[in-house]
């Protein structure tokens, strides 16, 4: 009942600019960040925080940038991974190798990522659609190469990865998993928070006309060198900030071996189950393709466990590949979608005319 | 440096053989798009799946009975491709169908591992790797066979195209589909036809390479080889994808040779694609691809 606004009541141009126009949205929000802040990290264990929870987030992050070149401005990317990698070995360089304070490091690496992304999102003003998506195969392709093969930045070891030394915040070392579970989810949020709201300015309006018809939005006065370059700069950006992240907080190093196609396609799948051109189906996605493996494994065990574990593996892909396929076909809008249903039925609940 | 002009036709001959394997597989990609309009990619897993039936059907009959045997499930396979995913996602974007694709991918990989195992199998067709010389230059027996059939098929497919009234009516689907419809020709025989077409060039691709390397998960990257040569040729250009394998196939054994060296290594895994990002600042849509002209 007290889900429901009957009417358009809108006084103000700030009622009418808020992130939640409905309250119970806003206090649904509030509770779970106060869940995620001070609930998570004394309720779930180490191992549910530091294999399951902290992915989790950070894949979300990373999902999110896909989704803002890809679900917002309908550019297709299938080198998400690489410019993750380039922000993994950006920030750890910087914090490594110049001592550069934590914050500002992650921060340089996004940056970095952001200027390698746009470079690469360059052919998009020329080319669309499969052209497009074969050559943001190529950033994967050569980046690759660029980092095994640059001793400066593999460091000249064996399998390109560098080790993140401790970390220090402010003089504040980053040691057990709950600190580390903290770091992440204060970025995240931050982060998600910013992109909530450039999905809602301007420059994520210009984004959806290009992806609903790039020439139509040029003519009615939308640059497209302009939004479609920055959709792969900021959409790199937050993939830099992920890949930092992952190598700070989980790999505990920048292996480029983490940062395959494979993960570019598993980013894509996220978007698509969760939702493509949404912020909460950034991170429904992804918890989806994250529990997923765990989710088949316990259902296994529980049959009996007979399986070996390269065919569990297999059967994690097949699984993987056969949603993406039945999302495409029955859910376009993915569980995102599934979501904003309920709310409609709920908004209109129980006079639903 | 004076440059030693055997080796570098001995490098060409070696490029351009492969090349055409490389026609081979982008020729699956192409055919697809052609007559259906979606980017088929798993074409990749395709011929992993097809290369490990046809390994293990050899263990059990001679190789003409189970060269039929994979036809025969490339056909079943096409057949459920069409019914389970096409069907339903008929009049979607065609960025839809290429992430639907993607999935199909993944599903195939998984499934053909799931059946046969990650070990990585040989597969012998009798034919061995010993080169031999002609005028000097050294030219590898099994490159040259590989070519000899991928020039066989490419040809019988143009000609399978251009002559015989199946192939007539798939281009007519590939040219407008509602159009294809009105005059009579069924759009969901085309697709399976088609996609049994793909089929039947992965298995030609999957033993050409699966006996070169080994029928492995990595016949799945060989696909991602053939992205650039369909770059460089347009998408939907037969003669496209064989000038545009050559192109690859040649360059990327000349730049691994000579450019090589000083850079490193390795540029053979990239360079392809570094050549097609070029072709694209010159030619969007590759050097036979029809320019799609939009409107408002």
């Amino acid at each position: 009942m007290f889900y429901r606004e009957c009417g358009n009541y809108k006084a103000t141009y700030k009622e009418d600019m808020a992130i939640f126009p409905i309250p119970l949205d806003k206090w649904g929000f509030f509770i779970i960040l106060i869940f995620a802040f001070l609930v998570v990290p004394f309720m779930a264990n180490d191992y549910w925080i530091s294999s399951i929870i902290i992915p989790f987030l950070i894949f979300s992050l990373s999902a999110l940038g896909l989704n803002f070149l890809t679900g917002y401005a309908g550019q297709l990317s299938l080198g998400h991974a690489a410019f993750m990698a380039v922000g993994a070995y950006g920030s750890v360089i910087l914090y490594g190798r110049y001592e550069v304070p934590f914050l500002l490091s992650l921060m340089g690496g996004g940056l970095v990522a952001a200027a390698v992304g746009t470079l690469f999102g360059i052919p998009s003003l020329k080319i669309k659609g499969f052209y497009l998506a074969v050559s943001t195969l190529a950033a994967q392709f050569i980046i690759h190469w660029a980092i095994t093969h640059s001793k400066w930045v593999s460091g000249g070891g064996v399998y390109a990865t560098v080790d993140t030394p401790p970390l220090y915040i402010f003089g504040w070392l980053v040691d057990t998993v709950v600190k580390k579970y903290y770091v992440s989810l204060f970025i995240v949020v931050a982060m998600v928070l910013f992109g909530k709201n450039l999905v809602r300015s301007r420059t994520g309006r210009a984004w959806m006309s290009i992806r609903d018809m790039d020439v139509a939005s040029e003519i009615i006065g939308v640059s497209q060198f302009r939004y479609k370059l920055l959709a792969f700069a900021v959409s790199s950006f937050y993939a830099g900030i992920a890949g930092g992240l992952l190598a700070f907080v989980y790999y505990m190093a920048a292996n480029i071996e983490e940062f395959h196609l494979h993960l570019s396609f598993k980013l894509l799948g996220m978007i698509i189950v969760g939702g493509m051109g949404s912020v909460l189906g950034s991170f429904l996605g992804a918890a989806f393709i994250v529990l997923l493996p765990l989710f088949i494994s316990r259902m296994v065990s529980s049959w009996g466990g007979l399986f070996p574990a390269d065919l569990l593996a297999n059967l994690e892909l097949m699984i993987f590949g056969g949603l993406i396929i039945f999302f495409l076909i029955v859910e376009p809008f993915g569980l995102a979608r599934l979501w904003i249903t309920v709310k409609d039925k709920l908004r209109l609940w129980p006079f639903p005319y | 440096m004076a440059i030693d002009w055997l080796f570098v036709s001995e490098v060409t001959i070696s490029g351009l053989l492969v090349g055409l394997m490389y026609s081979l597989v982008a020729l699956g990609f192409v055919l697809i798009y052609k007559a259906s309009g979606v980017f088929n990619f798993a074409q990749g897993p395709m011929t992993l799946f097809a290369a490990f039936a046809l390994v293990s059907l050899l263990a059990l009959v001679p190789l003409g009975l189970s060269l039929i045997g994979v036809l025969v499930i490339m056909v079943v396979l096409a057949y459920t491709i069409e019914r389970v995913i096409l069907r339903p996602l008929v009049a979607r974007p065609p960025l839809v169908l290429f992430m639907a694709t993607i999935g199909l991918g993944f599903f195939l990989e998984g499934l053909a591992q799931a059946i046969w195992g990650t070990q990585p199998r040989g597969l012998d067709i009798g034919i061995t790797d010993t080169p031999f010389t002609l005028a000097g230059v050294l030219i590898s027996r099994m490159d040259l066979f590989g070519a000899g059939i991928s020039g066989v098929l490419l040809f019988g497919l143009v000609w399978f195209f251009q002559r015989t009234r199946t192939g007539r009516a798939l281009r007519a689907v590939s040219d407008d589909h509602e159009a294809a419809l009105s005059v009579g020709i069924p759009l969901r025989r085309a697709w399976t036809i088609t996609w049994a077409i793909a089929g039947i060039v992965a298995l030609a691709a999957g033993i050409l390479w699966g006996a070169r390397l080994g029928v492995s998960f990595s016949l799945t990257l060989i696909a991602l080889k053939a992205l650039p040569v369909l770059i460089i040729g347009g998408f939907d250009s037969v003669p496209g994808a064989i000038i545009g394998g050559l192109i690859v196939g040649t360059s990327e054994n000349l730049a691994e040779v000579f450019l090589g060296p000083s850079v490193g290594g390795g540029i053979k895994d990239f360079f392809p694609y570094l050549l097609a990002l070029v072709f694209l600042w010159a030619r969007p849509y590759g050097l036979f691809g029809r320019e799609i002209i939009e409107r408002v």
